[in-house]
């Protein structure tokens, strides 16, 4: 099972990364957003330092939407999902490494590179560390919440505004704690390990509940 | 008595009774609970008379969430119990809590702009009925996209029972985040107590409003069911078009 487990996410991996994937899409979308908000907001580095943990964060939560909609569509369409699904492994952990997949391939990257995107928006090296721990611990969150939303539209064809619409207002709570422990470490009135230990029990929840609730999604479908 | 109610026929002769005798109640609970509010209890010290937006507005959010109650309750009725008439339950009960919550922002945006000099502040309470309101429209817009009846049902449960786990989360997330930006909130919504002659009349309009809800929500299941009917009635009569062809 362990096998089978790790074949899907190898093979998860191996589609995001070559031709017609979207590996490298959702950093390349992350650095998009960060540009630009200067251009909306003027190039003021105080205010951008200010802001920068809000920025990256919303740049992460609009770049985990990426390749989301294909997360089940594509193996629906060409139906190596009837295949997965006839296999002995339950349907919870097929989402669980597609979901796995999935974050290894966008929010991993993500939270890798955002010292790097830090840099653009003037972020201290302390708030880069922040920023980096938490975009770490929280984006899974994103991910298994878009899950459940990847498994509802899964069959419809123009299935990504909807999934964005019925995903984005349950990604509002890791957002919220992802920023607050991002602020809380370059000073404020809160610990860090507050608002982080929260986002870390929201990663926890959404995981249980998302692939239960994605995988669910996926059988009643029939 | 649920299980009776599970034939469609049943249900129809049933609410068929029901129906006139719930919106007449609310028509007459209403009329007394508006008047009592509207004309008879006195305006409010300080805010004068915009305080009778009040008996719209206070009904209005403890109805968006009781039709999400119901939506929930339903979801679990056609996922757990296959009751045949849940989903249709569930998909009546949809756009009337969406309309509440929206009738609930709106009057709130109008009553906000004497008291608070704004239509619109970040506050905990607001934005949680905001957020709120944007699930009921994600949730609507999931039952447009699919053709079946019974799959959309299906899936939107899902996402209903997955909202009503996270309605809480962000319900103290939102607070969190409220307290963590403006720590001295500028305006106390609810005073120390309220004043009897304004508390029973707001009861009695929550009361009414309920009634209404509920009549609402009779006869966008009668509607749906009807509409089913007609549905299947009418794919029964292109296969039968088709036979003859054949």
């Amino acid at each position: 099972m362990t096998r089978a487990f790790l074949a899907l996410v190898a093979r998860d991996i191996r589609l995001a990364t070559r031709v017609g994937g979207s590996g490298a899409l959702g950093l390349v979308f992350f650095l998009m957003i960060v540009t630009l908000v200067p251009f909306a907001l003027g190039p003021d580095l105080n205010l951008l330092a200010r802001i920068g943990p809000a920025v990256l964060w919303l740049a992460a939560v609009l770049a985990t939407l990426i390749g989301l909609d294909r997360l089940f569509q594509a193996d629906e369409e060409d139906g190596s999902l009837d295949l997965l699904r006839l296999s002995p492994l339950p349907l919870e952990l097929t989402v669980l490494a597609k979901a796995l997949a999935h974050w290894l391939t966008t929010g991993l990257p993500l939270a890798l590179a955002a010292p790097l995107f830090g840099l653009l928006v003037a972020l201290t090296p302390r708030a880069m560390g922040a920023i980096m721990a938490t975009l770490f611990v929280g984006t899974p969150a994103l991910t298994f919440v878009g899950a459940v939303g990847a498994a509802l539209t899964s069959r419809l064809r123009r299935g990504g505004l909807l999934l964005s619409i019925l995903v984005l207002p349950l990604m509002i709570p890791t957002l919220i704690f992802g920023v607050s422990a991002a602020n809380a470490a370059l000073g404020g009135t809160v610990p860090f390990a507050t608002p982080f230990l929260i986002l870390l029990a929201l990663t926890l929840v959404a995981a249980v509940v998302g692939t239960a609730a994605a995988a669910a999604a996926l059988r009643v479908q029939d | 008595m649920l299980t009776r109610l599970a034939n469609p026929g049943v249900f129809l002769r049933w609410s068929g009774v029901a129906l006139p005798i719930t919106a007449g109640l609310a028509a007459a609970v209403l009329a007394a609970g508006l008047g009592m509010g509207w004309f008879l209890a006195p305006a409010d010290y300080q805010q004068g008379e915009t305080v009778r937006i009040m008996f719209l507005h206070v009904p209005a959010a403890w109805l968006g969430l009781f039709f999400y109650g119901i939506m929930s309750a339903s979801a679990l009725g056609t996922l757990v119990w296959r009751h045949p008439l849940a989903d249709v339950s569930q998909k009546a009960a949809a756009p009337i809590g969406a309309a509440f919550t929206l009738v609930c922002l709106v009057t709130g945006a109008l009553w906000g702009k004497p008291m608070w000099g704004t239509y619109w502040v970040w506050d905990a309470r607001l934005t949680s009925v905001l957020v709120l309101f944007l699930m009921y429209c994600g949730i609507l817009a999931l039952w447009r996209t699919f053709e079946d009846p019974g799959r959309a049902a299906r899936a939107v449960s899902i996402l209903t029972l997955v909202g009503s786990v996270n309605l809480p989360i962000i319900k103290y997330s939102v607070d969190w985040w409220n307290t963590l930006h403006q720590p001295a909130s500028v305006f106390r919504l609810d005073g120390p107590t309220i004043h009897p002659s304004m508390l029973y009349p707001l009861l009695v309009t929550a009361l009414g409003f309920t009634l209404l809800g509920l009549a609402l929500h009779l006869s966008g299941m009668r509607t749906e069911i009807l509409r089913r009917r007609v549905r299947s009635l009418s794919i029964l009569e292109a296969e039968r078009l088709d036979l003859q062809e054949a």
